[in-house]
């Protein structure tokens, strides 16, 4: 039986030698991406932004009368709504803000959102009620605090592991690349104005995962190659375990994608941020590996030394009496 | 590494086989085939977000646990004033600022005093409850300490909780799940709940039950304009009541409240044929009931509920059985509503809704059914995958794959954990660790091989060399997951526990299984090639 290879056997392609123009670019797009954050905003979700916020889908439509929708709701008198399609394109999710006086009383904000169910049942009778959700501003302010938290305790904790187990340099180069694909999946998020939820947090955690697990794979075969070849220069060995993991990355990102791909477009519409923000990781997390983490321990100037410890005098003086060779 | 002695691969299997079933009865239940009773059933739970109900978030107010106490500090120490023998007496009693204050008429009493409060301020356990100070010599000063305070907020949450609980059952849905978070919350789920109203409703009142004694000495003219006469209160008549609109003023002080009763029904006055609540009280709370009508018979007294007055009738004569009934502008239901309320004794502290989601239960499983058509596509795409490119050895890794989902979903049906849509994204990784576990050890081997290494050296060294990255891939990402698992919030607690447990039973079943099932083939077959 022939056995399907994907990646030749012998690969010798130059990854690091473009390392300079691609570290430029990856800085660019990261600056630009927290641009996009900062100027226009993420568009939090009523998770992060607090609010009250009611999803419905049209049963008997192909698509949701979105510009209609915010009329209806904006005359109710609770600001402009924020209307988004949610999913399908008949489904949508309806946020507005509470006032301030309703914050400190009980059922006053679902009374508002069955006030905003009720006044668009009354125009479509064939909207059906799918969530309906509130967060109060304080909980909403904890859920970002705790969220933002949470990712950044990850991270470092990760980074010193990887000191631990491998070298400083090496875990400086995965938080780099962790920096990264977080900053970049934020801007993309900033950019096209996705909705940003607690749920996109488990998409960014995912992501994190993955790129480690990439990272960490090649760390360990230049850990191995530091090893076995003490005199190759830096770069001709990072391009070398590179070219030896190049067949285990191509086939693990594209078995992971085949396993996406489908989740992307069958699954459900609740999970479409979720599984599209992991598959854009996917691409970005496989590239910060190659691209960020390895180039920065040639900067930060990575040796063999560091697995193989120095022969001592007193080492040199053993091999010697035991008829060794220097 | 690829010795496998017979006890090894006994018991290997036998964990493998144990944790698998364990993931039966929740997949059987979710093809909606009947799981046999007379069998354990540990179930894998699905969150709202996937099997629609709803989530409650209450917030307890703590400021009202500090007001309430206070209150009582203040009863405590005008009886204990008042039961002193010779009696000492005391004016200008202040509760501003969060402390009690009092001024001494003689300040000569002023030791007397002190050990008369000692027993009130010093508390149960090794905290003490309140600091005493004398100001100018004749004021004395009780501030409620910190740890006092914060001991008495959570013995409120901790009751609050219980009959947040009790009220739940009383509705009798299904497998709510109650728990206090941090100081002052409580979470409440039930799944599949059709009207989240009515539990809302059931919640959001306190049900604090007073009886106090109406002052019948309070101007009508001042009681509308909102003024109380000396040591007494106002309290406005409840919306629904007939007298809506008007308010009362009653005695602060002397009153009766609800905490003693021991049962509450909704039932119909024969005379009146009115709707009204029959309550129950225990030894104690009769005999104060007993001695307060029997004191003031011919008064009015007022039932107050949450600040509400529901009626005030007459004391037409002493009430000694320890049974009374309330009558007042009820219906059938809002009387039955009332009496689970009393039943499941009141909330110590009000809570608020602080969130709140809802999901419709048509929506949750159409997220399931479409899931899991996804997952069975991307399934059967990643196994052609797999065999295709390993062959012999990717057929190990798809039957390893596939333990390494049952086990993952027996260990949480086991720890009887929650499965929820941030959940399926940590599924998704799992499955990704997972396959890239194997296609790191079946990678190494065609390298060992290529290297010019026999058959069985190539497949131990493969194995040896690819588990270092795995152990370290799969640690990391462990260290991340506990610790989101720990500062994370909700949704982000679900993605954690399925990542944590998936990257244990990856490693088992990628590094462990797979290797077990190709030593028995190496050895059974002794093949001069492989192809991989």
């Amino acid at each position: 039986m022939k056995l399907l290879k994907l990646v030749p056997a012998d690969t010798n392609i130059k990854f690091l030698k473009l390392r300079v123009p691609f570290f430029i670019v990856s800085l660019l797009l990261i600056a630009a991406s927290w641009g996009l954050v900062v100027s226009q905003g993420l568009n939090y979700g009523v998770d992060f932004a607090g609010g009250q916020e009611v999803r419905l889908s049209f049963v008997e439509r192909e698509e949701a009368p979105i510009a209609n929708l915010r009329e209806v709701v904006g005359a109710l008198g609770y600001g402009a709504p924020v209307v988004q399609e949610f999913g399908a394109p008949n489904q949508v999710s309806i946020r507005v803000a509470l006032p301030e006086e309703v914050e400190a009383t009980p059922g006053a904000a679902t009374a508002i959102g069955n006030e905003v169910i009720g006044a668009i049942a009354a125009e479509y009778p064939d909207a059906r009620t799918d969530g309906n959700d509130t967060v109060s501003g304080k909980v909403a302010g904890e859920f970002r605090t705790a969220a933002a938290l949470a990712l950044l305790a990850a991270m470092v904790a990760v980074a010193i592991y990887i000191w631990v187990r491998f070298e400083w340099q090496f875990g400086v180069g995965a938080l780099f690349s962790l920096f990264h694909d977080v900053s970049l999946t934020l801007g993309l998020f900033a950019l096209f104005q996705f909705e940003f939820s607690l749920q996109i947090i488990a998409a960014i955690l995912s992501i994190i995962g993955y790129s480690l697990n990439d990272t960490i794979v090649v760390f360990d075969r230049i850990r191995e190659n530091l090893k076995k070849f003490r005199k190759m220069p830096l770069p001709e060995l990072l391009d070398l375990s590179i070219n030896e993991t190049l067949a285990r990355t191509v086939m693990t990102s594209l078995t992971l994608l085949v396993a996406l791909l489908p989740l992307l477009f069958f699954g459900p519409e609740s999970l479409f941020g979720l599984v599209a923000a992991i598959t854009f990781g996917l691409f970005v997390g496989t590239y910060s590996s190659v691209y960020l983490a390895s180039p920065i321990l040639i900067w930060l100037g990575v040796t063999s030394d560091s697995f193989v410890p120095r022969e001592t005098a007193a080492d040199r003086q053993e091999k010697i009496a035991r008829g060794g060779t220097l | 590494m690829l010795d496998f002695p017979l006890w090894k691969k006994l018991w290997l299997w036998g964990l493998t086989l144990a944790a698998s079933a364990m993931a039966l009865p929740s997949l059987i239940g979710s093809t909606g085939l009947a799981w046999p009773d007379a069998l354990p059933s540990p179930q894998v739970n699905l969150g709202l977000d996937l099997a629609g109900g709803s989530h409650l978030l209450l917030e307890a107010d703590a400021g009202e646990v500090a007001a309430q106490r206070l209150e009582n500090m203040e009863e405590a120490v005008r009886a204990a004033m008042r039961n002193a023998e010779p009696r000492i007496r005391i004016g200008d009693v202040s509760t501003a600022d969060g402390a009690l204050s009092f001024m001494l008429d003689d300040s000569g009493d002023i030791d007397r005093a002190r050990g008369e409060l000692e027993p009130l301020i010093a508390g149960q356990g090794l905290t003490r409850e309140w600091d005493l100070a004398v100001v100018d010599g004749q004021r004395m000063v009780l501030t409620p300490t910190g740890g006092g305070t914060a001991q008495a907020i959570d013995d409120a949450m901790e009751s609050a909780t219980e009959v947040v609980r009790r009220r739940i059952d009383e509705l009798g849905t299904r497998e709510p799940t109650i728990i206090r978070q941090g100081d002052t919350r409580i979470v409440v789920q039930v799944p599949g709940l059709d009207d989240p109203e009515a539990l809302k409703e059931l919640l959001g009142k306190t049900a604090q039950l007073e009886f106090k004694l109406v002052d019948e000495n309070a101007l009508p003219t001042n009681v509308a304009a909102g003024i109380a006469p000396p040591g007494s209160q106002i309290f406005p008549y409840a919306a629904d009541s007939e007298l809506a609109g008007t308010s009362l003023a009653v005695e602060r002080l002397g009153g009766i409240r609800g905490d003693n009763l021991t049962g509450a029904q909704a039932g119909i006055d024969p005379r009146t044929n009115e709707d009204v609540v029959n309550i129950q009280f225990d030894n104690q709370g009769g005999q104060k009931f007993a001695k307060l009508s029997t004191e003031n018979v011919g008064k009015n007294f007022a039932i107050i509920l949450d600040g509400e007055i529901i009626s005030a009738p007459v004391f037409n004569e002493p009430i000694l059985g320890g049974a009374a009934q309330i009558s007042g502008s009820f219906t059938a239901e809002s009387a039955n509503a009332l009496a689970i309320q009393l039943r499941s004794g009141a909330l110590p502290v009000p809570l608020t809704v602080v969130e709140e989601r809802t999901v419709g239960p048509d929506l949750g499983a159409d997220s399931i059914r479409k899931g899991l058509i996804a997952m069975l596509i991307g399934s059967i795409a990643v196994i052609t995958l797999m065999i295709a490119t390993y062959g012999r050895f990717g057929i190990f890794a798809t039957i390893a794959l596939a333990f390494n989902v049952l086990i993952l979903l027996g260990i949480m049906a086991l720890l009887n954990a929650t499965l929820t849509l941030p959940g399926i994204a940590g599924f998704v990784l799992t499955v990704g660790a997972a396959v890239d576990a194997n296609v790191l050890i079946n990678e190494r081997i065609r390298e060992e091989r290529k290297r010019g290494r026999r058959v069985v050296a190539a497949v131990e060294n493969g194995y040896k060399e690819a588990s270092r990255a795995i152990y370290d891939a799969n640690f990391t990402n462990f260290i991340a997951g506990a610790l989101l698992f720990f500062f994370g919030s909700g949704p982000i607690k679900g993605f954690a526990v399925v990542l944590v447990i998936g990257l244990a039973t990856t490693v088992f079943t990628a590094l462990v299984l797979t290797r077990m099932w190709a030593a028995g083939w190496l050895r059974s077959a002794r093949p001069a090639d492989i192809t991989i």
